[in-house]
């Protein structure tokens, strides 16, 4: 088996290869046995600093990582781009650089603008992990979808999985996609067409624009949130119109006459992609998706710094 | 370079697993407050063999048994070999138990102390020994000793290295020169 990442730095998964998806997923198998067990804490990074640098508004993923980093026993900075010297007009180089000087060993960001991080990671010499670029990517989201369908269905290789919603603008569409297609998966996208990039198509994903035939082909539906912060024009006519076309409620799911596990990366408009009795069912795997956040973040800061310093 | 030099052969081995055994249950009347713990990764495949060998002595009760990865606690994480994790297996408390920690061969005491850590993380034990089947005296970097030897070997620190093997077909133990450059 491998050891090493083939990168220095978690950009995004359309870097990595099948190799180093498996190698999280067996790290993250052991980071989950520790935090089901006694042991929640072990002092493995107990020497290094990672700075958690958040330029977009963000609950689940910048509490999981730290919490993944402090039962790594890391020490931890956070900077939230709210209230720092960045809307003084500082640019991110001279943020980072700040910040580095302090001697910390690893950057983990979210960023509104694409390919922030992977300007990052030309510039400083740590390793640098994406927490969400824009609509690029946010690679330890999809680790944990991947992660979570592995766990639920024993593999990913074969399976079907539709990702249902705002596709043009989510970033989780884009490293679910690359992910389950490195793992074996079929990929279709489901959504208005107004929400559908053009070329999606390219990518050798399937296309559909009614959810009651793409469910009907999935074995996972992973249901994304409509990000009405991040559209620039109205794409459909209103919530509730979108609702009635795209909102996955239990009657629906009743008809398929079929088990079909449910994702979704949260944060959930209950009522509007989900009905509140399909997200608390049974064949929800939303908290799963959250508890094993933790142990895909915690095996991926642990691979990373394996490799800073043996290279 | 000089031949590898055999330390233990396969019936040396059976012989000292049998003694291990009788040990343990000299020491433990009260089987039900021992636990057998081996170390990951080689230290699990003697522990095995010390919990059948008891198993083989037909007592009423047998102890708790289990297995450590050590790997999260160990001191020299970026300080040189890649780490590689294994399973933690260990399914029962360990509040108040006699702790027996099992690894092949005691070198540097090291990897005992990062055990010692792991092994706390998963409650306070009455007590804790340690079961080796090679005690290469006069290497240790820590104060840590062995309750239970097979053997007790010296041996160059940098120059010679202790192999074991316990395959299915044959058990041995031998010295080999630490291989230069």
């Amino acid at each position: 088996m491998n050891k090493l990442l083939s990168t220095r730095h978690l950009l995004g998964i359309r870097e990595l290869n099948s190799d180093d998806l498996h190698l999280i997923f067996e790290t993250a198998d052991n980071f989950k046995n520790l935090l089901n067990s006694k042991i929640r804490k072990v002092p493995t990074l107990r020497d290094t600093t990672i700075a958690n640098i958040f330029f977009e508004n963000s609950t689940r993923t910048r509490v999981s990582f730290e919490l993944a980093e402090k039962r790594l026993s890391a020490d931890v900075v956070n900077f939230a781009a709210s209230g720092s010297s960045v809307s003084k007009g500082e640019t991110l180089i001279d943020t980072v650089r700040n910040i580095l000087s302090m001697k910390v060993d690893m950057v983990v960001m979210r960023h509104p603008v694409p390919g922030a991080c992977v300007f990052l990671a030309k510039h400083i010499d740590v390793p640098v992990v994406n927490a969400g670029d824009g609509t690029r990517e946010h690679p330890t989201q999809a680790l944990l979808d991947a992660y979570s369908v592995r766990e639920r269905l024993g593999s990913v290789q074969g399976k079907k999985v539709v990702i249902v919603g705002d596709i043009l603008h989510s970033r989780v569409a884009l490293s679910n996609i690359f992910c389950l297609q490195k793992l074996g998966a079929e990929v279709m996208v489901c959504g208005p067409a107004t929400l559908l990039p053009r070329y999606i198509g390219s990518l050798g994903v399937r296309v559909e624009t009614d959810v009651r035939k793409a469910l009907h082909w999935a074995d996972v539906a992973n249901v994304l949130r409509i990000q009405l912060e991040r559209q620039d024009i109205r794409y459909f006519p209103s919530l509730r119109e979108y609702t009635l076309n795209f909102g996955i409620n239990k009657a629906m799911l009743h008809d398929l006459g079929k088990k079909l596990l449910i994702m979704h990366p949260g944060p959930i408009n209950r009522g509007v992609e989900l009905s509140s009795d399909v997200a608390d069912s049974e064949d929800a795997i939303i908290l799963d998706q959250v508890e094993n956040g933790v142990a895909i973040r915690m095996a991926v800061l642990f691979l990373l710094s394996q490799k800073s310093e043996n290279n | 370079m000089m031949e590898p030099r055999l330390l233990l052969g396969d019936q040396q081995i059976r012989l000292i697993l049998k003694r291990f055994a009788v040990q343990l249950m000299e020491q433990h009347p009260d089987m039900e407050a021992l636990a057998l713990i081996g170390l990951q990764p080689r230290g699990v495949v003697l522990s095995r063999l010390v919990y059948d060998e008891l198993n083989q002595l037909g007592l009423p009760a047998l102890p708790h048994y289990g297995e450590l990865d050590i790997t999260f606690f160990r001191d020299d994480f970026n300080r040189g070999e890649l780490l590689v994790p294994k399973k933690n297996d260990i399914n029962f408390s360990t509040e108040n138990k006699q702790v027996v920690l099992i690894d092949d061969v005691l070198f540097t005491g090291r990897s005992v102390r990062s055990a010692l850590d792991a092994l706390l993380s998963f409650g306070r034990p009455a007590k804790v020994s340690l079961m080796v089947l090679v005690d290469r005296r006069y290497s240790r970097e820590l104060p840590i000793a062995p309750d239970y030897t097979g053997i007790a070997v010296d041996t160059r620190v940098k120059l010679e290295q202790v192999k074991v093997s316990l395959s299915e077909k044959e058990y041995k133990v031998w010295i080999r020169e630490t291989k230069q450059g």
